[in-house]
């Protein structure tokens, strides 16, 4: 289980605001999403475009914080505020980073959905 | 506006996650949501459909928030449209931007579907209320005055224009209103009035008073025009012919005809909103309104439809061909004026 990855409260609250069966359809969409911003994430700095990076980092930082995903959603923070600098001298361990935070945010949202 | 508590709203948000978050809590709200993926298909669907509130995610391709806000501004048809910016967008730059462009209000995601709720409610009901007030300065104003407090909005006080004033009445309206009833009356002076209303107009010009059967109407201000004098000749003339057919069908009904009488001075005059904050009007005011108002009194004796002053006169185009009176003592005027007729 890694349900640490996502804070129960603020996913418990998306749920009563909206109904169980939209947020499964919402996660089913981030699930969907979200893989598509870590390879826009990667495309982006290996381009050298710092306005994309930026985005696609805003993007995933919004949608990880609506499901609670806080550290994702930190992480993501990160990335959108420092730019590509701090990646290419990190050798892009941050957005690695992300990307393992994500793979334990989209197995603790199955869980959650199928649960 | 649905069941009196929703409206109909446009969500625009790139993410795909965001847009149907946010659909999904205001249509839980009794609202009518549409959405758009960028700003450039919002501002379509925001000329092409009627909304009552936009709820604008700044970052976006092909059209930022920023650029929406600006053009919705821009816009007379959409700028009095509530905007709610709904962002995640980082530092308070933005938040300033967004106002200082008119946005109604920020939000930062994820958005709390409670504040979001109180918020929206807010600024449809004031939403409401500038429709309401529109819709008054509509009915009660001549369309380029709605339009020109639209655009600089109200402030009592006037400025110095270069027009034309025209007033024009029915000759004999006591009597003839003492030999019907007053439901044909009525009648009559609606019919005069639009008939009226539709000379001034497709020449230009406002109607800024009617009072029983007599109007004053202003050519060059609030709108100017190249020849605002020659405008009201035609304006007069087109009066008259109106009248003239419609003196046609009441004698086909076996209605008295009815006569009118107009005059017309041209010259340097302070136009602007009289009254006060609560109740104001747009008008003329100087010597060359006072002057009209008396050529309009003197038709009567000069047995002449319209009569004009000098400055008007002077203005005219020559297909317009007026007589000349020689000078004539008004009333109210210490010297005589020269007076034309046409």
């Amino acid at each position: 289980m890694n349900l640490s990855a996502i804070d129960r409260a603020t996913y418990d609250g998306l749920v009563e605001s909206t109904g169980d069966e939209f947020v499964c359809e919402l996660v089913d969409t981030f699930l969907a999403e979200a893989p598509r911003m870590l390879d826009e994430l990667r495309d982006a700095y290996a381009k050298d475009d710092a306005e994309r990076f930026r985005r696609a980092a805003h993007s995933l930082k919004s949608n990880a914080n609506t499901f609670g995903a806080l550290t994702l959603g930190q992480l993501a923070r990160e990335l959108e505020l420092g730019g590509l600098a701090p990646i290419r001298s990190a050798a892009a361990a941050p957005i690695d980073a992300a990307a393992s935070e994500y793979a334990r945010v989209s197995q603790a949202l199955e869980e959650l959905t199928r649960g | 506006m649905a069941d009196g508590h929703g409206g109909r709203l446009l969500l625009v948000d790139d993410n795909k996650v965001n847009r149907l978050l946010l659909a999904r809590t205001l249509e839980l709200a009794g609202h009518r949501v549409a959405s758009a993926e960028n700003g450039r298909v919002a501002l379509e669907m925001l000329r092409r459909d009627g909304y009552d509130l936009l709820l604008l995610d700044i970052e976006m391709p092909e059209m930022d928030g920023f650029q929406v806000l600006e053009q919705v501004r821009g816009d007379l048809a959409l700028r009095d449209m509530p905007v709610i910016v709904t962002s995640s967008l980082e530092g308070l730059d933005s938040v300033v931007r967004c106002i200082e462009l008119g946005a109604e209000d920020y939000l930062t995601k994820p958005v709390n579907p409670v504040l979001l709720k109180a918020r929206i409610g807010a600024s449809l009901e004031k939403k409401r209320l500038r429709d309401q007030q529109k819709e008054f300065v509509r009915r009660f104003a001549a369309p380029e005055v709605a339009q020109d407090l639209q655009q600089s909005g109200f402030a009592l006080g006037g400025k110095r224009v270069h027009a034309s004033v025209l007033f024009a009445d029915i000759r004999g309206f006591t009597p003839l209103a003492e030999a019907q009833a007053p439901e044909e009356t009525i009648e009559l002076l609606n019919t005069y009035y639009t008939l009226m209303f539709d000379a001034v107009a497709s020449h230009g010009g406002i109607v800024s008073h009617i009072a029983g059967d007599g109007l004053m109407a202003i050519f060059g201000a609030p709108v100017e025009l190249a020849n605002p004098a020659d405008a009201a000749v035609r304006s007069a003339l087109e009066m008259i012919e109106m009248i003239e057919l419609f003196n046609v069908e009441q004698t086909s009904a076996g209605k008295p005809e009815i006569r009118i009488g107009v005059g017309i001075a041209s010259g340097e005059m302070v136009a602007g909103y009289t009254g006060t904050n609560e109740r104001a009007t747009y008008t003329c005011i100087g010597d060359v309104v006072n002057l009209a108002s008396r050529l309009e009194q003197h038709t009567k004796a000069a047995k002449r439809a319209i009569l004009v002053d000098a400055t008007t006169r002077r203005a005219l185009s020559s297909s317009l061909s007026p007589e000349a009176l020689g000078a004539v003592a008004l009333r109210g005027k210490t010297q005589s004026v020269e007076v034309f007729a046409l």
